[in-house]
């Protein structure tokens, strides 16, 4: 017939491919993605970030169905999607468990990116894109957690949101306009719970959507951080040392879901509170507005930041000038800043190190936790590494990684325990080591004996 | 290249010292024994928690039938459990107001659905740990309101409502703290004696040349050691209930597990197998 696309498939196939571009859009994404050879258990946690999505969504639908979003029903529609829904314990459990184990995932989906650069150039969309879901995550955590409004749920959202209050001029207002009254209260749930299940999970789906185009785009990084598109082809144009992503990772992807599912069901069935840590206990008791719990926490995967926080005292905002200051002037004669650069950073640097000390430590805590993401946004152009994967980097930039992620762990730990000074000293060299790493990270990341990249992947056949 | 094993050396860093965390502090919870699949146990736990909690506290998630899940028949529950006009698929629900009991003991007894997970301790006792030690340490204090206390949880608004079944025992308390007196770090040792009736003597003594640590002693002396430890078998039947009821899924729970976790690790040698089948040609 005329107009009739020319296409390769027949039947039915060739029905739909005539009008949307099935075929073509799994060969591009799947069968003719091609992905380095050499890829290792890090590079599973992509895939399972997006099987946990589907988990929570799928599940999510199931809770929405038996849950009530009342202040004076949440608590005990909880407990009757745990004992009378058919098999809601099993969903709720996947649920809280999911929530937690999507950070475990996203937390070495992350790691990993920092161990090989695979945010370096090209790929700082890739990067910045997967950052944006992050925060989204937080948000959707953070929200749906004052949804089974126990105690922990409700305190903790009281804490989170007053937070807000510390932001100068605006921030009594802005934290009742998040709140919808003055404390938190049913009104909170119902937005919270609005935003939980609609909101963000739209923009999280579209962000990840845009991640996945973006990285296709420009191709998947290695852990040797070499680019297999400048390396040799074959007859048909596709780089040697890649393969396509179906049938090769999707079959090898399943290995790490059977892995992963084999720890998800053992804390689903076996330990389904974790200690304590994936379900609180205090969240076992109904919000009371009236008796705040002697010890807020939030749940573990918030704690390195809410340490951060917590660390920002008045005493410590000194400390932090004098790093300012010592900042402005190293960046001044040593910095290698050109131009009005040279000028307006050190100044910029001088006025931060004044404000330090006008403006209230607590707005300065808020300002260490986001300022601990949002840091994160920058890292393709804080590292200046002249090779991408850490296999290459000197010996010492390896301590430093590991001296991050002994920070990171310490600081989530102390994040979860009742404040006194030893930990609150902890905590601010904690803060310090994490700010440092990252904003340092312009000066070390370029220094020392590099180790040669070779020309090709370092591939050995399994 | 950092490994993995450095990742979990230091996770392992982190929960050992989160363990020695949870175990300081307060009055040391005894272990409860463990009956969660004793029947027996569970249903002579559920007769106690009808008769001697559900007037003041109530279980508002929890349905008189789903104790057959705890092998109770429905005729039994209804011979048995059943006081009130409830019918057989109601909640456990009560009939004192809130506001009443408040104003009646000067705190609304809280709702013991799901109390057992609510008393436990990250890493630490579990909620029936909790209660079962809390069941069995209150003593007699006249000058409490209720002519009770707990050295669980000092100053409880709860009177002893087990006292008959418990028989009468006497508690010692014997504390070391640290004052400051006039800036000069001080060592007091009190002792508390209860008598049975709840009359106490108090003593105070300075120690010169004590120097730490604080010490926290508590000693319970029943008159009658036979009923006791009737007593403690019973408030260990209510307290395994009480976490049963906490969540009553949980022994169906660990039996599906077994078999999830058996499937998974065959679908792991089979994803592996084909995973290898695969790459094998590939150079």
């Amino acid at each position: 017939m005329a107009g009739d696309k020319t296409v390769e498939t027949t039947g039915l196939l060739g029905w739909i491919d005539r009008r949307f571009p099935l075929t073509s859009l799994f060969k591009e994404h799947m069968s003719e993605y091609y992905a380095p050879k050499n890829f290792n258990f890090w590079y599973f946690f992509g895939s399972l970030a997006l099987l946990v999505l589907v988990i929570q969504i799928v599940t999510g639908i199931f809770l929405v169905m038996n849950y009530k979003p009342d202040g004076q029903l949440a608590f005990d529609s909880v407990e009757y999607i745990m004992r009378e829904v058919p098999w809601g314990w099993l969903i709720r459990y996947m649920h809280s468990t999911g929530a937690s184990m999507f950070f475990v995932v996203v937390y070495l989906h992350m790691l990993r990116g920092l161990f090989y650069g695979s945010y370096r150039k090209p790929r700082e969309l890739v990067w910045i894109f997967g950052m944006a879901i992050f925060l989204c995550l937080m948000g959707e955590a953070f929200m749906g957690y004052l949804l089974p409004w126990g105690q922990m749920s409700y305190w903790g959202a009281q804490v989170i949101v007053n937070l807000f209050s510390a932001i100068p001029f605006i921030g009594p207002e802005l934290s009742l306009w998040i709140r919808g009254d003055y404390v938190v209260s049913d009104a909170t749930l119902n937005r919270f719970f609005a935003f939980h299940v609609i909101a963000i999970p739209l923009v999280l789906l579209g962000l990840v959507v845009a991640h996945i185009i973006a990285l296709h785009e420009v191709g998947s990084n290695n852990p040797d951080g070499v680019e297999i598109k400048e390396g040799p082809k074959d007859a048909n144009g596709h780089p040697i040392d890649g393969i396509p992503f179906h049938p090769y990772y999707s079959v090898h992807d399943i290995v790490g879901v059977a892995g992963f599912l084999i720890v998800f069901a053992a804390i689903i069935f076996f330990a389904p509170e974790m200690g304590g840590y994936f379900l609180e206990f205090n969240n076992f008791l109904p919000a009371d507005s009236l008796k705040t719990p002697p010890h807020i926490a939030p749940v573990w995967y918030f704690t390195p930041f809410y340490s951060m926080l917590r660390a920002i005292t008045a005493d410590f905002t000194w400390v932090l000038a004098v790093c300012s200051v010592l900042g402005a002037i190293a960046l001044f004669f040593r910095g290698g800043l050109r131009g009005s650069w040279r000028i307006a950073v050190p100044v910029i640097l001088v006025v931060l190190a004044v404000l330090l000390r006008v403006i209230d430590a607590k707005f300065w805590g808020v300002v260490a936790m986001g300022g601990s993401v949002v840091i994160l946004f920058f890292l393709p152009w804080l590292d200046k590494s002249p090779v991408r994967s850490i296999r290459y980097r000197p010996t010492w930039h390896k301590y430093l990684y590991a001296i991050f992620i002994v920070t990171f762990l310490i600081l989530g730990y102390l994040g979860t325990q009742a404040p006194n000074a030893t930990f609150n000293l902890m905590s601010q060299i904690g803060t310090l080591i994490y700010l440092g790493f990252f904003l340092l990270m312009p000066f070390w990341s370029r220094r020392g004996t590099f180790k040669p990249v070779p020309e090709r992947i370092v591939f050995h056949a399994h | 290249m950092i490994n993995i094993k450095k990742l979990l050396g230091a996770f392992a860093l982190s929960l050992t010292c989160s363990a020695v965390m949870a175990a300081e502090g307060g009055y040391r919870l005894d272990h409860a024994p463990d009956r969660i699949n004793n029947m027996a146990s569970l249903q002579n736990g559920a007769k106690l928690f009808v008769n001697y909690c559900l007037s003041c506290h109530s279980a508002n998630s929890m349905r008189y039938n789903k104790l057959t899940e705890i092998g109770l028949t429905e005729e039994e529950i209804k011979k048995n459990l059943l006081f009130t006009g409830d019918k057989v698929g109601d909640l456990m629900k009560i009939a004192m107001r809130p506001a009443d009991s408040k104003r009646w003991f000067g705190a609304t007894p809280p709702d013991l659905s799901v109390i057992a997970r609510a008393k436990s301790q990250n890493l630490g006792p579990s909620g029936v740990d909790y209660i079962y030690t809390f069941l069995r340490t209150f003593y007699r204090d006249t000058s409490k309101k209720s002519g009770w206390d707990n050295a669980v949880f000092p100053s409880v608004a709860m009177p002893n409502v087990l006292w008959q079944l418990q028989g009468p025992q006497t508690y010692d308390h014997v504390t070391i703290q640290r004052t400051e007196k006039d800036g000069k770090e001080a060592w007091t040792r009190s002792t508390a004696s209860y008598d049975a009736d709840g009359y106490a003597q108090v003593k105070i003594e300075n120690l010169a040349n004590y120097r730490g640590p604080e010490v926290s002693h508590s000693a319970f002396k029943p008159a009658d050691a036979a009923k006791a430890a009737a007593f403690d078998n019973n408030v260990a039947d209510l307290s395994n209930f009480l976490g049963w009821m906490a969540e009553p899924v949980q022994l169906l729970r660990k039996k599906i597990g077994v078999f999830v976790l058996l499937f998974l690790g065959l679908f792991l040698v089979v994803a592996w197998r084909l995973n290898a089948a695969f790459w094998k040609d590939v150079k």
